[in-house]
C-alpha cells in the first residue's frame, strides 16, 4: 500500500477519487435500475411520439377534422378510426385532400414514413381502433395462394377495381382506383378500414390467410407481362374500341380516298 | 328573248387528261421505282415475320413510345404480317393507277331483255331436257325424288328443337330455401351476424348438401350480397325491415335489367352500383332504383338467424331474381 500513501497528498488526488466514487456510483446505479429505466424510455419515447403526432395534426389536419380530431362538417371525426386508417390515407398521399372534391385521390406523400408514425399514434392514442401494419409484417409472398387469391379478387374486388385490378368508375365523379403498384401493407389496411366509398372486408368475411392470397395475386397480375403487345390499360373493350373505331377506321377511310382518287 | 326554253346542248365528254407517268418518260421512271419500293417493303415486311417469329425471344419486352412495354416478338409478327399483306395491295394500286393503260371506255345503257330468238332457243333446249330425262315418262323417279327432296328439307326444322327445352318454373326459382345457412363465397363458411361489420358488405352463396357440387345456372341464381348498416339509416317498411337482422340486409346480386353481377356497394352513399348499365340501388331504401334503366328494386331476401347464431334465410325469393322474361308473374 505504499503506492497510496505515496500519492495520497497529491494534488490531483482528490479530483480522481471524485471521479471513481461518483463513475462506480452512476455505475451501479443504472445497473441496478436498468430495467425500468428501459421501458421508461419506450414510455417516453412513445408519449414524445404521440406529442408529434398531435402536432402534425394541430398544424396540418385540425383546420378540418377540428382540434381534438371530433370532426367538422367537411370532415369525419377520427377518434376510433385507428392507425391503419391514419397509415392508408396519409402514406398514399390521399390525406391532407388535394380538394374538396368526390374523393381524395392517390398522390405524392406529403408527410414522411415517421411523421405518418407519429400521427397514427396519436389518433390511436385517441380511441381503440384497427392499428397499422407494416410491409414485413404482411407475409404474402410466403402465405399466399394465387389461385385461390385471384377467385376472390374476382368475386370481392372485381366489381370496382375491375378483373385485372386496374380501377374503375363509381357513381357521380367517385371510382375505384387501381390496385397495382400499392404497397402490401396499404392493400391489408384497406380491407380491413374501408376507406371512404370502399366498404369494409374484415377478416371474418375474408380470413387473413385469404388478404395474402388477394394481395400475392394482385402482385402477380402486377408483374405480368403483357404478352398480346400494347395492354391498352388493361381496361378490356372501352380502349380497344376506340383505338379501332379512330385508327383502324382512319385508315381504312383514308386507304379508301386514296383508291378512289384520279392518278396525276 | 324568246320565252321558249332552249334544251341544253350536249357538252359532250370532258377532254381526257393524260397522266404525267404517260407524256414524261422520267415521271413514268418514278413511279416504277414507287411500285417497286413498295413491293420491297412488302418482302421485308414478309422477312420480319419471319426473323420475329424465329429469333425474337419470346419474353423479350421493349419500350415503346406511347404503346410502353411491349412484347417484341409480338409486335415483329403483327407489323411484318400487315407490312407484308398491305404493301402489296398498295404496290399493285399505284401500279394500276400511274402505269397501266389509262383509256377512257364508254359502255352505253341497253334494254336488259334478250332477243326473242335467244329466248326461243333457251325454252327449246329446255323441253328438249325435260323430254330426255323422260320425268313424264317414268312416275317412279318423279315421285322417289320428290319424297327425297322432301324429307332433305326436314333436319332443318328438328334443329329448332335444340332452342328447347322450356325452361318451365326455374326461372321463378333459387336454391334459397327457408332456414337455408348463408355462407361466404368462396370459402363457404357459414357467417354469424357478428362476423359483419357495419360497412361491410359480403358475397354469399345457399349452403350446399353434403356432396352437392354448385352449377353454373345455381350461381347465376342464387348469388346474394349481404351488406350491414346502422339499423338508423333504414328507410323500410315493418315487412321489409323484419326482413333484415340487426342492421344486415341480403340482396340478389343478379341486376333486375340485364342480369349483370350487382356488387359495387359504396360505403359513403349507401348506393350499390351495377358496372353494366350504371343502375344505381338504394340500400337503405329497400335497393329502390334511383338511377339507370332497370325498372324494379333487386329482389331482398329476408334473413334471420338460426339457435347457434348463424345467419340463414327466412324464406325463399318471393319473387323471381334477375332480369325480365315473358312468364315473369311480377
Amino acid at each position: 500500500m505504499k503506492f497510496i500513501s505515496k500519492y495520497r497528498r497529491h494534488k490531483f488526488a482528490t479530483p480522481v477519487l471524485l471521479l471513481i466514487a461518483l463513475s462506480a456510483l452512476g455505475f451501479t446505479f443504472s445497473a441496478a435500475t436498468a430495467a425500468p429505466n428501459q421501458s421508461a424510455a419506450t414510455a417516453s419515447a412513445r408519449s414524445t411520439l404521440i406529442e408529434e403526432g398531435k402536432e402534425i395534426f394541430l398544424k396540418g389536419c385540425s383546420s378540418c377534422h377540428g382540434l381534438n380530431a371530433e370532426g367538422a362538417a367537411i370532415a369525419p371525426a377520427l377518434i376510433g378510426v385507428g392507425a391503419a386508417s391514419v397509415d392508408f390515407m396519409v402514406a398514399t398521399g390521399r390525406m391532407p385532400m388535394q380538394d374538396m372534391s368526390q374523393q381524395a385521390m392517390r398522390k405524392a406523400p406529403v408527410y414522411n414514413e415517421e411523421e405518418v408514425a407519429a400521427l397514427a399514434a396519436y389518433v390511436a392514442s385517441l380511441a381503440h381502433g384497427p392499428r397499422a401494419y407494416t410491409n414485413a409484417e404482411i407475409k404474402w409472398e410466403r402465405d399466399g395462394n394465387t389461385a385461390e387469391g385471384g377467385e376472390l379478387f374476382r368475386n370481392n374486388c372485381a366489381m370496382c377495381h375491375n378483373f385485372a385490378g386496374q380501377g374503375g368508375a363509381l357513381s357521380q365523379g367517385k371510382y375505384a382506383p387501381t390496385v397495382m403498384g400499392v404497397e402490401a401493407r396499404h392493400i391489408y389496411e384497406a380491407m380491413i378500414i374501408g376507406p371512404q366509398a370502399m366498404p369494409v372486408f374484415n377478416d371474418k368475411i375474408i380470413t387473413p390467410e385469404e388478404k395474402l392470397s388477394i394481395i400475392k395475386w394482385i402482385k402477380s397480375a402486377e408483374s405480368e407481362p403483357a404478352l398480346g403487345g400494347a395492354a391498352l390499360g388493361r381496361v378490356g373493350p372501352v380502349t380497344e374500341g376506340l383505338l379501332v373505331w379512330t385508327l383502324g377506321l382512319g385508315l381504312l377511310i383514308g386507304i379508301a380516298v386514296w383508291l378512289t382518287a384520279k392518278a396525276r | 328573248m324568246s320565252k321558249e326554253l332552249e334544251p341544253l346542248a350536249d357538252p359532250g365528254l370532258p377532254e381526257h387528261v393524260h397522266r404525267k407517268a404517260d407524256i414524261d418518260p422520267i415521271a413514268a421512271k418514278r413511279a416504277e421505282r414507287q411500285v417497286a419500293v413498295l413491293f420491297s417493303l412488302s418482302a421485308a415486311g414478309t422477312l420480319l415475320f419471319i426473323y420475329s417469329f424465329f429469333f425474337i425471344k419470346e419474353d423479350l419486352f421493349i419500350f415503346i413510345p406511347v404503346m410502353g412495354d411491349t412484347n417484341a416478338q409480338q409486335l415483329g409478327i403483327g407489323l411484318g404480317i400487315a407490312f407484308g399483306l398491305l404493301f402489296i395491295g398498295f404496290g399493285a394500286v399505284h401500279w394500276a393507277k400511274t402505269l397501266m393503260p389509262d383509256q377512257e371506255v364508254i359502255a352505253y345503257r341497253h334494254t336488259l331483255r334478250s332477243e326473242d330468238s335467244d329466248r326461243g332457243e333457251f325454252i327449246k333446249a329446255a323441253k328438249l331436257g325435260a323430254e330426255e330425262a323422260g320425268l313424264g315418262r317414268r312416275p317412279l323417279i318423279k315421285r322417289s325424288l320428290f319424297a327425297a327432296l322432301g324429307l332433305a328439307g326436314i333436319p332443318a326444322v328438328v334443329m329448332l328443337r335444340d332452342l328447347g327445352p322450356l325452361p318451365g318454373n326455374s326461372l321463378n326459382e333459387t336454391s334459397w330455401k327457408t332456414g337455408t345457412k348463408l355462407v361466404t363465397d368462396p370459402g363457404d363458411r357459414p357467417i354469424k351476424a357478428s362476423d359483419l361489420e357495419v360497412g361491410g358488405v359480403a358475397q354469399v352463396m345457399p349452403e350446399l348438401a353434403p356432396g352437392k357440387k354448385r352449377t353454373l345456372e345455381d350461381i347465376a341464381k342464387d348469388a346474394v350480397l349481404l351488406v350491414r348498416l346502422r339499423p338508423i339509416d333504414f328507410q323500410l317498411d315493418a315487412e321489409r325491415l323484419s326482413w333484415t337482422h340487426e342492421g344486415i340486409i341480403a340482396f340478389s346480386k343478379i341486376c333486375s335489367h340485364m342480369g349483370c353481377a350487382v356488387a359495387l356497394y359504396e360505403q359513403t352513399t349507401k348506393h350499390l352500383l351495377c358496372p353494366c348499365h350504371q343502375s344505381t340501388f338504394d340500400v337503405t331504401r329497400a335497393a329502390k332504383v334511383i338511377f339507370g334503366p332497370s325498372a324494379r328494386p333487386l329482389p331482398q331476401l329476408a334473413i334471420t338467424v338460426d339457435a347457434d347464431g348463424y345467419l340463414i334465410a327466412k324464406q325463399p325469393f318471393t319473387e323471381a331474381v334477375g332480369p325480365s322474361f315473358w312468364e315473369r308473374k311480377s
